[in-house]
């Protein structure tokens, strides 16, 4: 079933036209590698999924995007309930000047949840899922901001799923960490598939074979290739594919 | 032919001796001022000046209505000046683009912070106490420190607003929270160490400020009760008796006073926003 289905999707800021005939259907409970040059859309292109590109007043678009049977740009879309449903880790960690526990638990009091008590387990829930509730247990009012760098990440991480999203979106989320905080990052994904369903940009095509199912390639905005992962990269249907994996441009 | 009066090296070493020299010779003044001031000023100053009421016009006795009047119109221009010029600063920097609007109304505030004080007396003279008919009080004194306020809380919390990383802002709204509630949740809490040092700053120069209340707030001895009824700052107090040949010593003893009193504002603001921000931040 499919949990994301694109279709013609073009989009532009002003008359820039970035995204050119986007189609992609992305099946519930699997990971699927976004990769390409730098600029080529991928993370418009994420973002598009959640709205967040609806920020920038330059932006529109044509085709349709569907999350489950629901058409995220129809006229009334809350946009609120969608980015709950669609959930976002970013580049940069960028947890909020606040505690740990305040962090992980923004999504819920946000949404009007006051029940203090649920909020504390779906918090410890969020942060064991992250894989670092351990390192976080006995300083969890200390600020967010002391942890390190891959601490950092998984807390946003956990932030994330608190709020029980059913699409996880990931724009390069280890591109700013050390090896092992990738690593611990990648398990973690691998164990996230099993109840979110996750696409993730990334420039690290290594990494793309060791999470991912399903692999898109974008190159100058088109969607060049979409395929399982372990076809994509040993047996690359198009050319500029087989350039770019084997590092001929990039 | 060219050739240079001294080596750069050695230029090097004037010019650090000569910032050197202006970073002292600034601290001097100040501790001149402060100095001739608490000198003077100190040996008046006891239980009974602090908690006393003026006696013979203030020849003798204390000041303590004058403390009141003070704390009493700060209170009042803060209460007014702080959601004005916090709110303004939130439209500048979340609401508005760029437009005219923005840069009109970014000019509007530079100019009212240079209009001199005794101005905004008169102005004050004329419309809180004559025109709305408030007559000679804290609340029209309050008024007219609130006005004088604005401008600087709304500066200064516009910096502090437009410094918080738009990051914040994205993961707010990725989290599906509402415009509203990133600027409540996140945007507000981040910049607030930013405003409270724009209010206390403000408060500071309002509680200094003669001119701008001496045609506002009447010139009462005795201690105001509610806001209708008519003060005296310790600025105007200071002012009074100096001027009207009452008590120099007494003045210099009000001056004491003021000093010390703006001395711990600075100082509490300091200590308040790096426990804040440490809290925050983290400790690093």
């Amino acid at each position: 079933m499919n949990r994301i289905t694109v279709k013609n999707l073009n989009t532009k800021f002003g008359d820039n036209h970035i995204l050119k005939n986007i189609n992609m259907q992305v099946p519930e409970n699997t990971v699927t590698a976004l990769i390409g040059p730098s600029g080529c859309g991928k993370s418009t292109f994420l973002r598009t999924l959640n709205r967040m590109n609806d920020l920038i007043p330059s932006f529109n678009h044509t085709g349709e995007i569907y999350l489950d049977d629901t058409e995220i740009y129809g006229k009334n879309i809350d946009v609120v309930n969608l980015r709950k449903r669609v959930g976002m880790v970013f580049q940069k960690a960028n947890p909020f000047p606040k505690s740990i526990f305040d962090n992980v638990a923004y999504g819920l009091r946000i949404h009007g949840i006051e029940d203090e008590d649920f909020i504390a387990q779906r918090v410890e829930e969020s942060l064991k899922s992250a894989a670092i509730w351990d390192e976080v247990e006995s300083k969890l009012y200390d600020s967010a901001m002391s942890l390190s760098g891959g601490q950092q990440q998984r807390v946003c991480i956990a932030r994330t799923i608190a709020n029980k999203p059913e699409v996880i979106l990931m724009d390069e989320p280890c591109s700013a960490l050390d090896p092992i905080s990738t690593i611990k990052i990648e398990d973690l994904i691998n164990r996230l598939k099993k109840e979110y369903t996750i696409l993730i940009v990334t420039h690290n095509m290594q990494q793309a074979t060791r999470v991912s199912k399903y692999t898109s390639f974008f190159l100058n905005g088109e969607i060049i290739e979409n395929n399982l992962t372990s076809e994509l990269f040993i047996n690359p249907r198009e050319e500029k594919t087989e350039e770019y994996i084997t590092g001929r441009f990039g | 032919m060219s050739f240079k009066i001294c080596s750069s090296k050695s230029s090097d070493k004037i010019m650090n001796k000569i910032f050197i020299l202006s970073g002292i010779v600034t601290l001097g003044i100040l501790l001149i001022i402060l100095g001739y001031i608490l000198v003077k000023g100190l040996p008046v100053v006891n239980l009974e000046f602090l908690l006393g009421s003026p006696i013979d016009s203030g020849k003798s006795g204390g000041i303590l209505p004058m403390i009141i009047s003070s704390v009493y119109v700060t209170l009042i221009a803060a209460v007014i000046a702080t959601p004005l010029g916090v709110g303004a600063a939130v439209y500048m920097v979340e609401y508005a683009g760029e437009s005219k609007i923005v840069n009109l109304i970014r000019f509007g505030a530079e100019t009212l912070s240079s209009i001199p004080s005794i101005v905004f007396g008169l102005f004050g003279l004329a419309f809180f106490v004559v025109f709305l008919n408030l007559g000679w009080s804290i609340l029209s004194g309050g008024l007219v420190l609130a006005i004088m306020a604005v401008p600087t809380v709304f500066q200064v919390s516009e910096v502090a607003i437009a410094s918080v990383p738009n990051t914040y802002r994205q993961a707010s709204l990725g989290l599906g929270a509402t415009k509203w509630q990133t600027i409540a949740n996140v945007v507000i809490p981040a910049s607030i160490p930013g405003i409270v040092t724009g209010v206390i700053l403000a408060m500071t120069r309002a509680i200094s400020e003669a001119a701008a209340v001496m045609y506002a707030v009447g010139s009462a001895l005795s201690v105001p009760i509610s806001i209708f009824d008519p003060g005296r700052p310790l600025p105007l107090h200071l002012y009074i008796l100096a001027t009207e040949g009452i008590s120099m010593d007494n003045a210099f003893g009000t001056a004491a006073v003021l000093v010390i009193i703006v001395l711990i504002l600075t100082f509490a603001t300091n200590y308040l926003v790096n426990r804040y921000q440490e809290k925050m931040m983290g400790k690093f």
